[in-house]
Parts: C-alpha cells; structure tokens; sequence
C-alpha cells in the first residue's frame, strides 16, 4: 500500500478549483506566464534541444531494456565505495527499511530534501508515527508540511499558496519570534525560513534525499536542486539515505549528461540548475566533512510490473513537469484535484497504477487529448496513447457511468452503420438550421446544457463534409 | 522470497522475453565500456580564449559575479577588498596548499570545513565548464563539501586552463585523475551555476535560499603547472 489518495473525486475537486479565484490567479502566474515562457525561452538557447530529445527517449528505452543489468552493475559499485543498497518491492517495505537505519541511528530528527519518492510511499507520517521528526528542507516543502497539505506540483510543490497564506503560516509556526513582524515581503518570508532551517540542517541525525539520476558505470546518485537544500541534507548529517525507483538508472555518467542538458531547460528555463550534486559512496579516509554511513534504498513498487505492460514508456519519465505545466486542464484544476502524488498527465498515468484504476478511473479521462503534454515531453511519452489506455481498461471493467456506456454503444451502433449514419445526421442538421433560423445559433438547447450554460452553440450549416464531397466539392 | 531476488527475477522474466539475455547481457557492458556521448550541442564545442569568454558570460547570465585576476598571487588582494565592502574580518579557506601558501596577512583566516556561521568561504574549483559558466568542484581533505553551501558568500578560485568546454571533457578529467585503488569519483562532485535560489513563493525569483547568497568566481587568466 502507498501514500492514501487525498482526494477521490476529480470532478469535485476540479469544481473546488475552478470556484477558487484566488488560485485560478496564482496558475496563470505560474504555467501560461511563468514555467510555459521560461522553456520557450531556454529552447531557443539550444538550437540541438530537438534532437537531444530523441537521443534521450533512445537512451531511456536502452536503459528499460537492459534494466537488470545496469541495476546491478549501480548495486556492486555503491557496495565498493562503501555504500549499502536496500532493495524495497513496496512502499511499506521501503518504509521499513529507512524506519530501521534511523532506529539504528538513534535518530531524532530527519532532514529531507525534497523527494516525490518519499510523498510517493508516505514516508513522513510513517517517521511521524514512529517518534522521527521529519523536516522538510525545500522551501514549497516546508511551506506545505507547516500547513499539512500534499504538493500541488511535482517541482513547484507550493505555488497554490499566495506569500499572504505564507506569512500566516510563519506566524502560526514560528512562536518564538515576534508575532507583530513584518512579512509583506517575499525576501523576508525567505530569509525567516532560511534562518529556521539552518540548525535543522545542522542538528538532523540523518538526512534523506530523493535521486534524479543513478549511474551504473560508477555507483553514483545526483540530485537537481536551486536552493541547495539537499545538498545541505546529503552533506551535513551523519547518514544519508538517497530514496529513488529502479528507473532512474542510465549506463554512464555521459548519459547522465545528456539528461541534464535536457531536464532543467524544460522544467524551468534554465541553462542549468544551480546544483547539480553527484555523490558517490560515504565518506572516505581523508575527508573532512560528509556523511560516515551512505544508503541507497531501491523502489519498485509496481515498476517492474509497468516495464512489461502497455504503460512501459512512462518510466522513460524524467520529471521535468514539462506535461503538468502545458495541461490545460491542470491549467485550471491543479494539483489537488487528482488526488495522490503525481498530478497532470503523468500523473493521470501513474496513478491508477499505485492506487488502482478502480480508485482513479476519473484521472485518465482527465484529458483533452490536445497532445499538448506529448509535444513537450523531453522523452517524447506518448501520453495520450497511455491515457487511452488506461480508458480501455476502465471502460473494460466497467467503471465509466452508465451514461457514458450508453452514449458510447450508440455511437457505435451508428459508426458501423454508414446508411444510419447518414439518415440521423441529414434529418438532425435540418433540424437544427430550421429551430435556429436567422440567429445561426442556440443560447440554449435540450441536451446541450453543459455547452450553452456558458456560450451559444453554433447551429450546423450546409451538409456534412461527405455530401459536400460527393457533390463534387473540393 | 526477499525483495532483491524479486525484483531481478520480474525484470528478467520480463525483459529475457523480448531480447536474448546473452546479447542483453553484452549490449549492457559495451555501453558502459564504450561510453556513449550522444550529442554535444555546439556551445560545448568552444576553444581558447573563446572558451574563457564564453565560461564568464554564461556565469554571470546565472548571476555568478566574475573577477578576473593577471595571477594567483592576486587573490588575497582581491579577497580582501571583498571582505572590506562586506564589512566582515574572518574568512574560511579551504584547505588547499595553493590558498595556504598565499600571503594573508590583515586577513582572520581559518583553514577547515565549512560551519554554520561562516560568512565569508573560499575554495578551489577543480574545474569549470564554459558551455553553461558552471563550477565543478571535487570533494576531498583540500576542498570540502560544507564550503560550497554553508557561508552567505562563496568564492572560488579558478585557473582559466582548467576550464573545459563541456561537461563530459571534466567526466574524462576526473577518470584520468581517479586512484587505481579508489572509486572512481571522489565522494562529491558539484557542478554549480550561479549562487542559490528559490522561486517557491509565488513564482518569485529570491537569491540566497539555502546556498551562497553570492557566488564570485576568481577567475586567474595566468598559466600555472
């Protein structure tokens, strides 16, 4: 079992979005002018982005076809530079595994950089239940662990809360300084964290960072960061645990590089992110600082059951965002409303997979299938091609409404009959430009309130491109 | 069954299906041996004084601040005006021999791992790559970890010669470099481009998250052996 779904009705939770004005801004800040501008910016910095793409999507493809092998080449080499590999089937498992090297640790308090691993298998309120304070180290982290809410993005966890909701969660928090203080300011709101923050880094007993990039060739783990928080997290506590998924590993360390000219440009712009931090093994003999004990806990949770489905090019996946940021239906829902760890589009497609599609059956229908998030992804997913998927299977169990069955039958009932086919739509375009007359179209119709309820329906005109073409049209 | 025996046998049985393990099995280990570059973008391909040129403006797009000094005997000079406009006396160094045998005389200078009270911090950059203005520093007793993210303000001294075009160039350095007897990679190495950020609080570019408020490279244009 995985982190519990939060939400369990898109459709409400879309409608709690869309009603939520205060949001609706903060999204258009954040995608149309924020991350969608930044990576046209950064594309047109990089006249060979297209084709590192591909070169990318064939690299993951290589990787997921000889998964075993780099897997075990990364094992033996993290075990040589004096590192240990927990291998974890689920999220209970891995769970227990990290739970166990902090007891031995005597661990009191854990700094964590940000991980989605870690969101993905409920990682802190196990170290919660089990006397382990956790602390989250990102600033969208921490800001939304203060408010006990879930990520609303995979790297921008925190952006659906305006710095006015920040400042009074400051205050809330931070009871040993002046509750009269101002923190009208972004800067100030940072500053104050940074301040908090820094004897967490300094006192944790063990630091937990997720993994962007495992290298078989050498045994080493990286992360992505800005802010330099898990770097802090990997550097400062005596043991550090990297938490990642068995996808995540490439043969070498050029391979490495090829994802990192990619990924930071499409998530945010960037020519590159301000860290990136390779860190391979514990400490060794003559260092003066890093961690003395180094772990690396594996996860598969259901990938090796992906690897041989219809759904194995979503662990090409690197999470850049790219497909959350251009969906315009996550555009105006958000996060929240898909209900577990992974929002937008990948995430539409992860999620059925961890919490079932009995759960999730709404997320694959989350979907305009306008194949934005496909022309955007790094690794060319053919998300729309998985999101159909998943409705095939949905559809199969029976899980869409009785309505949508019938509608569907219908359909294609008509579909495999061209004379019936013909016959309705003749009869109904008639129909139509007779009742709308003049006007040419509808402020409201039977049948069609969804539409009309917030604009006019166009009545058709003429006939339908088959008659048209018959008559010689062209 | 436990979960590593699992997990391989599920990833094998899977895989073995579609290609022969024997051949699966050599296209893995020529790969890793063969170390593919797939593409090196044309702004990685730079020489000269071209590469230097291009090192410092990609920097300083990353908001990195970039002295350039004649030599290395300039740099206490440099480090102290630094200081004197921060209005701050100690100064942590890292302890690498070119910096310990520098003349700091006026300067509160320490040799040692970062803290977390440092304000001022200065280290040796092993190396830089020109294509993105991005430090690479390499962990080790002369250039611990802490010293790149602890202090407010980071300096790092860097020889023009060691700065590579691209990335994978500094892969093949640290391969060269690497002690038969130990890992290939020493236990840390950062590539950093430009000081901490956060962009967290609605979507506002902040500097100085967690990291280095600022990051100024000293760039040292003479050759040295």
């Amino acid at each position: 079992m995985s982190q519990d779904p939060k939400c369990h009705d898109f459709h409400q939770g879309a409608k709690k979005a869309l009603d939520d004005e205060r949001l609706q801004t903060l999204l258009g800040r954040t995608l149309e002018n924020g991350f969608q501008k930044k990576r046209l910016q950064g594309m047109s910095r990089l006249p060979e982005y297209e084709q590192l793409r591909d070169k990318a999507r064939d690299l993951k493809d290589h990787v997921l076809d000889h998964l075993d092998m780099y897997l075990a080449r990364f094992e033996a080499e993290v075990t040589k530079a004096g590192g240990q590999v927990h291998w974890a089937r689920d999220a209970a498992q891995a769970r227990d595994i990290i739970l166990d090297i902090c007891i031995k640790a005597d661990a009191k308090t854990v700094s964590k950089g940000k991980s989605m691993i870690a969101e993905e298998i409920g990682l802190n309120d196990h170290l919660i239940a089990n006397a382990i304070v956790p602390v989250e180290t990102d600033l969208g982290e921490y800001i939304i662990q203060l408010r006990d809410e879930p990520p609303s993005h995979i790297i921008a966890p925190a952006f659906h809360i305006s710095k006015e909701q920040v400042a009074e969660t400051f205050v809330e928090n931070h009871t040993h300084l002046d509750p009269d203080r101002d923190l009208s300011e972004p800067t100030t709101l940072l500053n104050e964290a940074r301040g908090e923050l820094r004897d967490k880094f300094l006192c944790a007993d063990v630091g937990i960072t997720g993994a962007n990039i495992l290298v078989a060739e050498t045994g080493t783990a990286m992360i992505v960061t800005n802010e330099g928080n898990g770097d802090l997290t990997q550097d400062l506590p005596p043991v550090h645990i990297a938490l990642t998924s068995i996808e995540k590993v490439v043969p070498t360390l050029e391979d490495a590089t090829l994802i990192l000219r990619l990924l930071a440009r499409t998530a945010t712009g960037q020519e590159q992110s301000v860290y990136n931090t390779f860190f391979t093994g514990a400490k060794r003999p003559d260092d003066i600082d890093g961690p003395d004990e180094y772990h690396v806990v594996l996860l598969d949770n259901g990938r090796s059951e992906l690897l041989g489905s219809e759904f194995r090019d979503i662990l090409r996946c690197i999470r850049c965002g790219a497909c959350i940021n251009h969906c315009p239906v996550y555009g105006v829902t958000s996060g929240h409303a898909y209900g577990w760890v992974y929002p937008g589009p990948m995430g539409s497609v992860l999620t059925p997979h961890f919490v079932g599609i009995e759960e999730a059956h709404l997320l694959p229908g989350a979907s305009t299938f306008c194949g934005r998030c496909e022309e955007v992804c790094p690794v060319r997913i053919p998300l729309p091609q998985l999101l159909r998927n998943w409705r095939v299977r949905a559809f199969e169990k029976g899980l869409s409404g009785r309505a949508q069955r019938l509608g569907l039958g219908m359909w294609a009932g008509l579909a495999r009959r061209p004379w019936a086919y013909r016959l309705i739509m003749n009869f109904a375009i008639a129909a139509l430009s007779t009742l709308a007359r003049e006007k040419g179209s509808f402020r409201r119709l039977l049948g069609a309130g969804g539409w009309t309820k917030t604009r006019d329906l166009p009545a058709p005109q003429g006939g339908t491109f088959q008659s048209r073409y018959a008559k010689g049209e062209r | 069954m436990n979960a590593r025996k699992d997990i391989f046998a599920r990833l094998k049985t899977t895989l073995d299906r579609v290609h022969n393990p024997t051949v699966r099995y050599s296209g893995a280990d020529q790969r890793i041996q063969g170390r593919v570059t797939a593409l090196i973008p044309q702004r990685g391909r730079s020489e000269g004084p071209a590469k230097t040129a291009l090192f410092v403006s990609e920097a300083e797009r990353a908001d990195t601040d970039v002295r350039r000094l004649a030599q290395l005997s300039d740099v206490p000079g440099v480090v102290s005006s630094i200081l004197a406009e921060a209005k701050i006396t100690a100064l942590k160094a890292a302890p690498d021999e070119t910096l310990q045998a520098m003349d700091w005389a006026g300067v509160d200078i320490t040799f040692g791992r970062g803290e977390g009270l440092d304000h001022v911090g200065l280290s040796v950059a092993y190396g830089g790559v020109a294509e993105t203005g991005t430090l690479v520093m390499s962990s080790g007793p002369r250039s611990p970890t802490t010293l790149n993210f602890l202090p407010d303000v980071h300096m790092v001294v860097i020889r023009a010669q060691d700065i590579a075009a691209n990335y994978e160039q500094i892969w093949d350095r640290l391969r060269t470099d690497a002690k038969p007897d130990a890992p290939l990679l020493p236990r840390t190495v950062n590539w950093i481009t430009g000081p901490s950020r956060t962009a967290d609080i609605e979507q506002t570019l902040l500097l100085g998250a967690h990291g280095p408020r600022k990051l100024i490279i000293l760039l040292i244009d003479a050759q040295t052996s």
